[in-house]
């Protein structure tokens, strides 16, 4: 049986309305495309899939995601007023919609986001409750919630690469809770999800992002922070 | 101690055998479960409570239009209205419920209790009830301990989702938190706290979500007013000892049985009901989007 509910849950969250699959989980994958761009995009493509497509606007799902890019919390009284916020901060948006999209979650939302030469895609899904889903980043399988402190590391798919980065890991004493592995082809780059119960020291990340085969390492702490 | 939140009359038991109050064997069971203290806890209910009341103020003086066009200031207007149906307390009730759901209608902070969509009924009764009464914050938050309690059984035994339960399951939880909280803050006991929960879930039972447009606002917003009318009434039931026959285990064992064998448009999925009269979809028409793209077959593998 799934964990009990907390008086928290019973009384709270604190959001903004309307919804919180609307509203703070789209916030929430906006915070995550965010960080995986690690800046504020200059331009983003924002495509609603399925269910999402019809009623971002009258659920208010655009200001959600854009405020996410903007980087407001999830209970910021900024987020409806995100559309104008967005446009006075440079950051050019446009909205898609798309129906049909059978292989995607009812409620999907795809980020392709720019900030100079860096470019991201970023697909999110909103299960309800504010809880969120990072299906696929950059075309790699993700699947992670950023409930944890997540690490991200795009690497060469060398021998011995996930047991070298455990075993760093290990070492700053972190507790993993989920390890996932997504490659686009055999001795091509692979994408390593690493969700941890607590956050890595930042000398971890720099040393692992200076090791001759990785060639990025994001770090996303619990996104509501 | 999770047991304790798997039945009201686990939790009447619990209260005797230990000699506790409701709301402190709330406390006891976040401690356990959670590992949060008492302090915690009342932190993070007082600023709920102060949120809540942001949020009412917020929708009797700010201005409330929702993106459709359906939230239209209706809580000001009732607010402000000269002749009070009842009595001016009763007034500023109704609108200080609808005016926290008017908030969340449209993106506004509130405090999901228990969840968005029933986000006026604390809001509303809480603060009435502090007004009426002259209670302090101490008294409405150990009335919130004691809803959060009752929001917990009704979770475990039923659902508090509209699209699991219906709108019962939403306002209806809701309705019954704040019935309960009413109660103990005005000095009632165990039974009869139980006893207001039970007298409002049998007004509330059988109650479908059928919003229009499958947005969050009507019948959202008057819901909110209405639930928090209910419990008012099955507090004064309750609070003068009318038995409410049916044990509240066994109408919280209604509300889940009704909410399973609710047809599936009754549940949020805004194709039953109020949401597919004539109206309600001319309305859905204009304010969801229609120009979307549809995939070819092949690309839909894409991913
Ligand atoms: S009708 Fe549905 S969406 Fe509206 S308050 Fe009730 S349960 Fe929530």
């Amino acid at each position: 049986m799934s964990e009990r509910s907390s008086v928290f849950d019973m009384i709270g969250p604190v959001m903004i309305g309307p919804s919180s699959s609307h509203t703070a989980g789209v916030v929430r994958i906006g915070r995550v495309a965010r960080r995986v761009l690690g800046k504020q995009p200059d331009e983003a493509q924002i495509t609603f899939y399925n269910s999402f497509a019809r009623t971002y606007e009258g659920h208010g799902s655009n200001r959600a995601i854009l405020a996410g890019l903007l980087d407001f919390k999830t209970d910021d009284v900024r987020i409806k007023q995100a559309l104008d916020i967005a446009k006075e901060e440079g950051l050019k948006y446009n909205f898609r919609s798309v129906g049909n999209a059978s292989v995607f979650h009812p409620n999907t939302v795809k980020l392709e986001l720019t900030a100079g030469e860096r470019k991201v895609e970023v697909i999110g899904e909103s299960l309800g409750g504010g809880v969120i889903r990072i299906p696929k980043l950059n075309g790699f399988t993700a699947n992670f919630s950023a409930a944890h402190h997540t690490l991200i590391i795009t690497a060469k798919d060398v021998k011995g690469s996930i047991a070298f980065i455990s075993n760093v890991l290990a070492n700053d004493n972190c507790n993993i809770a989920t390890m996932s592995v997504s490659r686009k082809g055999k001795n091509d780059l692979a994408c390593l999800v690493i969700e941890m119960d607590s956050g890595i020291q930042p000398i971890v990340q720099q040393y692992l992002s200076h090791l001759d085969w990785v060639q990025e390492v994001l770090y996303i702490p619990d996104i509501d922070f | 101690m999770a047991f304790l939140f798997d039945s009201f009359e686990g939790w009447k038991q619990y209260c005797e055998e230990h000699n506790k109050s409701l709301h402190e064997t709330v406390l006891a069971f976040e401690a356990e479960q959670k590992g949060r203290t008492k302090d915690e806890v009342w932190a993070h209910l007082s600023n709920a409570y102060h949120v809540m009341k942001d949020a009412v103020e917020t929708g009797l003086h700010e201005d409330m239009q929702s993106q459709s066009g359906m939230i239209n200031n209706g809580a000001k207007k009732v607010f402000n209205y000269p002749t009070p149906v009842l009595s001016p307390e009763f007034q500023r009730l109704i609108s200080r419920a609808l005016a926290a759901k008017e908030v969340n209608s449209c993106m506004g902070r509130v405090v999901a209790a228990p969840t968005a969509g029933a986000s006026g009924i604390l809001p509303g009764t809480m603060y009435t009830l502090q007004e009426i009464h002259q209670l302090d914050d101490e008294q409405i938050i150990e009335g919130l301990l004691i809803g959060a309690g009752i929001a917990l059984i009704i979770e475990q035994k039923a659902s508090l989702a509209g699209a699991v339960g219906g709108c019962q399951a939403e306002t209806g939880s809701a309705a019954a938190m704040a019935s309960g909280a009413i109660v103990h803050c005005l000095g009632g006991n165990i039974d009869q706290v139980f006893n207001a929960v039970a007298t409002t879930i049998q007004c509330m039972l059988g109650l479908v979500c059928d919003p229009v447009a499958g947005l969050v606002e009507v019948p959202c917003v008057v819901r909110n007013a209405s639930a928090s009318a209910i419990a008012f009434s099955s507090a004064q039931i309750a609070l003068a000892n009318v038995n409410a026959v049916i044990p509240v285990d066994e109408c919280v064992e209604a509300m889940g049985e009704i909410g399973q064998s609710m047809e599936a448009r009754y549940k949020e999925t805004a194709l039953g009901g109020l949401a597919a009269t004539r109206t309600g979809q001319a309305i859905s028409k204009r304010v969801l989007i229609q120009d979307i793209e549809m995939l070819p077959d092949e690309e839909q593998q894409e991913g």
